[in-house]
């Protein structure tokens, strides 16, 4: 099982004031910031976002090179939809697009790097606990957040498994030989996962 | 003290073979034929064929899976309607140490197991970091899931069973993906806890150590005694009906 460095879902332990910063603020923050990057039309402040989150994410003490590679990697993902836009609309609306968009994944992966996933549930479950009082389960709405957390990295290791599998068959351009064993594999996953969250009591 | 009560566990047959009855309904498939025992010794081996039926029978045990018809108890709870408290008494590990570690890292996996205690975030965190520092793995305790080896992944999921201090362990082959040196460390530590620990495991030589072994096959017990009584008794029935031998 290959390991993976994306963006999201994984913990990078250390002491910076980012790190120690209490998780719901960050939460606020990241949710306060795509907003406003969001809703305010600016291109500088677009620029702002990113090279905020950069700094964020420089001194929280994070290992440079994985951080430039979620940036490459956001950047090339966004650029075709940064392309139609510029077709439709212009150099400008484009341009800030993209970086609204990276504004708010970088610092979503600043969030996830500098805070355990035990302490944002733990703020989720604060944060939702008013609505209780409706039916609502803020305890288990912070458990589905901390598993999709888990899940990540594990979908992106299964769907390598079973490629490296149908290539070793000799059938590595044959979408169905690796689109199916990984749904397949997917839906066992959460099997197994739900017997061991019933047998753990959760 | 953990007891089956004429426990069976049916599942009605495939539309198919009811198709091929032209009309009268198949029989339920039987996976494990009524069973009724008491299993009150310390240490308790399960071992058996694949899809005998051993795995099922160890889930009867917390509740994951029902009986169709009897009951199962533990402590004089009830797995049907005391399932909560059954698994509260109960720590079961599976063989795939992935599917049973939950969270990121091993100290929130751990933590998470404390989340229905009453302690605080701080007490959990001290309380999970001391369990991880017995099991060796404090070193580990922020690192990624995914970066730990298959022996440091069980490790992490018995830790993360064990914090809770269950009054039963049940595992279910356990060491079966490990290496020779992770499995003796695994069934080491296994032999030493103070809980009742059952057992299913393909791995004969420590069966034979038990106090107790059942032999499953085709869903039903046909022999419980002695661990090196037991394992002679699977082996003869492994001599007696071989695999057909195919070209």
């Amino acid at each position: 099982m290959r390991g993976w460095t994306g963006p999201l879902g994984l913990y990078v332990p250390g002491e910076s004031w980012v790190h120690r910063s209490p998780s719901g603020v960050k939460l606020l923050l990241l949710l306060g910031a795509t907003a406003v990057v969001a809703t305010v039309p600016s291109l500088p402040l677009a620029l702002g976002g990113v090279m905020t989150a950069v700094l964020l994410a420089w001194s929280a003490g994070l290992p440079a090179k994985p951080q430039l590679r979620t940036l490459r990697r956001v950047l090339l993902s966004l650029a075709p939809w940064g392309a139609i836009v510029w077709w439709q609309r212009g150099g400008d609306e484009a341009v800030e697009l993209v970086f609204d968009l990276a504004t708010a994944l970088l610092l979503a992966a600043v969030l996830t790097a500098t805070t355990r996933a035990d302490a944002l549930a733990d703020s989720l479950t604060r944060a939702c606990r008013p609505l209780d009082r409706w039916g609502f389960s803020s305890e288990r709405f912070a458990l589905m957040v901390a598993l999709m957390l888990r899940a990540i990295p594990v979908l992106f290791a299964t769907f390598s498994d079973v490629q490296e599998a149908a290539r070793a068959r000799g059938l590595g351009r044959s979408p169905q030989a690796y689109l199916v064993p990984f749904a397949l594999r997917t839906v066992g996953r959460a099997q197994t996962t739900g017997d061991a969250l019933t047998a753990r009591g959760l | 003290m953990i007891a089956f009560d004429a426990a069976a566990v049916t599942v009605p047959a495939p539309a198919e073979a009811t198709a091929r009855q032209r009309g009268a309904v198949a029989p339920d498939t039987v996976i494990i034929a009524p069973t009724t025992l008491l299993l009150a010794d310390r240490r308790v081996a399960v071992i058996g064929a694949n899809g005998s039926g051993k795995s099922t029978l160890a889930r009867m045990i917390n509740g994951l899976t029902l009986p169709t018809t009897g009951a199962v108890t533990v402590a004089g709870l009830d797995t049907r309607s005391q399932g909560e408290q059954v698994r509260q008494k109960v720590g079961f590990i599976f063989a795939d140490a992935d599917a049973q570690v939950i969270m990121p890292t091993p100290l929130e996996d751990v933590m998470l197991s404390l989340r229905r205690s009453d302690l605080s975030a701080r007490q959990r965190s001290a309380r999970a970091l001391d369990v991880l520092g017995r099991f060796g793995l404090a070193d580990l305790a922020s690192v990624p899931v995914q970066a730990l080896s298959g022996g440091q992944k069980q490790l992490l999921a018995i830790a993360g069973v064990l914090v809770t201090e269950p009054d039963v362990l049940v595992c279910d082959e356990p060491t079966t993906r490990l290496d020779l040196r992770w499995r003796l460390a695994v069934d080491r530590l296994l032999a030493g806890l103070p809980q009742q620990v059952i057992l299913v495991t393909h791995d004969l030589g420590v069966a034979a150590e038990f106090d107790r072994c059942l032999v499953v096959d085709h869903g039903v017990v046909i022999h419980d005694s002695s661990g090196s009584a037991s394992v002679g008794a699977y082996r003869e029935l492994a001599a007696a009906h071989p695999l057909p031998e195919r070209a």
